[in-house]
């Protein structure tokens, strides 16, 4: 199914419910390939909700139903024939807390590398490229086989993103990737952030809305599971066209 | 300004009533535990000798050793953990990481945790219906088995669940959201942080399995049997029937054997024990952080 539009990730008349309760109503939304696009709105909006709609990590709660399309490279994730593994592999995503595993600094790099059968000659070259790619290879290469568990929080954090590259991912989902972190912390990983716009497609949800003015190039404002604008961050932030958003960003509620 | 109330006065003594009152409950528990295995060795420690253990008992079950007992439990242990462990282990990961969280799953562990209260009088009772005469077994070693592997299955799936859910989610997202399968995330990360709590379970099984004595009464237990077991189709004698019997059923019994025959069923749960904690310790420390 050929898809024009160069959108990375597609939400096309997207609605969720949990259970009885309806999170997300029909949103609509284009994000673009190789940018920055930053999801703000108050708690409970249901940016996170659409986040983990992309690789689908909601339904092991059992009783999510979905109406509507997310469509990753122009093709439906919701669609039977799609392997959902296939569908993870391409879509990498990055938690609020960083949750590396109980394991080496290296074994958590090549983690998903060796779950997805990659050659052994690779990983040394993977381990470094990874590592460097988040700036963190100065930090470790001397304790590659030590616990990830042992490094500082924003070590852990940039390592759970270093963790998704091996298997290169096109998109990366992060969710508030910096709220279990201080501001020193916060302030490298944003950078680091931004350090991969263009490599990859990033959706980050933040409830800072500092930082999708630093760390966005588009900017999507959701309230009550609906999509309300979508922009440019610099328009979002300068003058937004909805009144909500102009109230949310003024901070009158949030 | 900082005087104490009365109020305050009142607090702080029922602080401290309390906090004593708990200590001497905790010396309570402690007690009879240093009772029990001080008087066993007391009675019993003058009964002990290589005899007692490898040889067979004589005279009526007055005077010699107690070896096809300690054969027998060690067969009656052995095959109950090897029919229950894998069986509770699996049940344990359905429940735990593939079940969906609906009525019937909440159903299922109602009925497991239920199936643990039990009387193992019930268990025995069913084992004779179940295994000696519908399977028929027959009175042997693996009716007596299965009857306390069924007997025990409930504990290991609660002990083992519980073990599970101890892994945190986040280790499991961070899994799933790579693309692992549920059987590739159990593998690689929830068994290996796990596996500590899972045999602490059974450890506390391989106790409970050889001192029970209702299940396997009628299942395959014998009164009096001086040979080893050859086959699991026979019959055979238990320690813990066998201090039973010495006890209470036979007369002219030494005073010092039916507290030898505890020591040595106390000693060999200790030694099991013992045996499944060094393992535990060894795959901790195989894991290599």
């Amino acid at each position: 199914m050929a898809d024009q539009s160069p959108a990375a990730v597609e939400f096309a008349d997207f609605s969720l419910w949990y259970g009885t309760f309806q999170a997300i109503y029909g949103v609509d939304l284009a994000v673009k390939e190789g940018k920055i696009t930053s999801m703000i709105g108050p708690s409970g909006c249901g940016k996170s909700t659409l986040l983990r709609s992309v690789n689908r990590i909601n339904e092991r709660l059992g009783y999510v139903r979905t109406e509507g399309h997310v469509r990753v490279l122009g093709h439906d994730v919701y669609a039977a024939e799609n392997s959902l593994v296939q569908v993870r592999k391409q879509v990498g995503m990055v938690f609020q807390r960083p949750n590396v595993l109980p394991l080496s600094i290296r074994d958590n790099i090549l983690f998903g590398h060796r779950l997805h059968d990659g050659g052994k000659d690779a990983e040394d070259a993977l381990l470094e490229s990874a590592l460097r790619q988040v700036l963190l290879w100065d930090d470790v290469k001397d304790r590659l086989n030590r616990r990830a568990q042992g490094l500082s929080l924003e070590q852990q954090q940039k390592l759970c993103i270093a963790r998704l590259l091996p298997v290169k991912p096109r998109i990366l989902l992060m969710d508030e990737p910096c709220s279990a972190l201080d501001p020193k912390g916060t302030e490298a990983v944003e950078e680091l952030i931004w350090e991969l716009r263009g490599a990859y497609t990033i959706l980050l949800v933040t409830h800072n809305m500092a930082q999708a003015r630093r760390a966005s190039e588009e900017c999507v404002f959701m309230l009550m599971g609906k999509l309300i604008e979508h922009t440019a961050t610099d328009q979002m932030f300068v003058s937004p066209r909805c009144p909500e958003t102009a109230d949310y960003i003024e901070g009158r509620y949030g | 300004m900082f005087d104490a109330t009365p109020r305050n006065l009142k607090d702080a003594r029922r602080e401290g009533l309390v906090r004593i009152l708990f200590l001497l409950m905790t010396a309570l528990l402690v007690l009879p535990v240093l009772l029990i295995l001080g008087v066993l060795v007391a009675k019993g420690g003058s009964a002990l000798s290589w005899d007692f253990l490898f040889t067979e008992p004589t005279d009526g079950m007055t005077a010699g050793g107690l070896l096809p007992a300690l054969v027998g439990t060690i067969w009656l242990v052995v095959i109950a953990l090897i029919v229950s462990v894998p069986i509770g282990i699996a049940a344990a990961l359905y429940l735990s990481e593939y079940a969906p969280d609906n009525w019937l799953t909440r159903a299922i562990n109602l009925a497991i945790i239920n199936l643990a209260g039990v009387p193992s009088i019930v268990h025995a009772l069913f084992g004779v219906g179940a295994f000696v005469i519908f399977f028929g077994f027959g009175t042997s070693i693996l009716a007596a088995s299965f009857t306390l592997a069924v007997m025990t299955l409930p504990v290991v799936i609660v002990s083992t669940r519980e073990a599970l859910q101890a892994v945190p989610q986040s280790f499991r997202e961070a899994c799933w959201n790579m693309g692992a399968t549920r059987w590739q995330t159990i593998r690689k990360v929830v068994l290996p942080n796990s596996i500590s709590g899972i045999l602490t379970g059974v450890i506390l099984e391989v106790s409970r399995t050889a001192g029970e004595t209702a299940p396997i009464m009628f299942t395959g237990a014998a009164f009096f049997l001086p040979f080893l077991p050859e086959s699991v189709y026979d019959q055979t004698m238990a320690m813990s029937l066998h201090l039973f019997v010495v006890a209470t059923q036979v007369p002219n019994v030494p005073d010092n054997l039916p507290f030898g025959v505890a020591l040595v069923l106390i000693g060999m749960v200790l030694a099991m024990n013992a045996i499944s904690i060094a393992f535990r310790t060894w795959l901790r420390r195989k894991k290599k952080w």
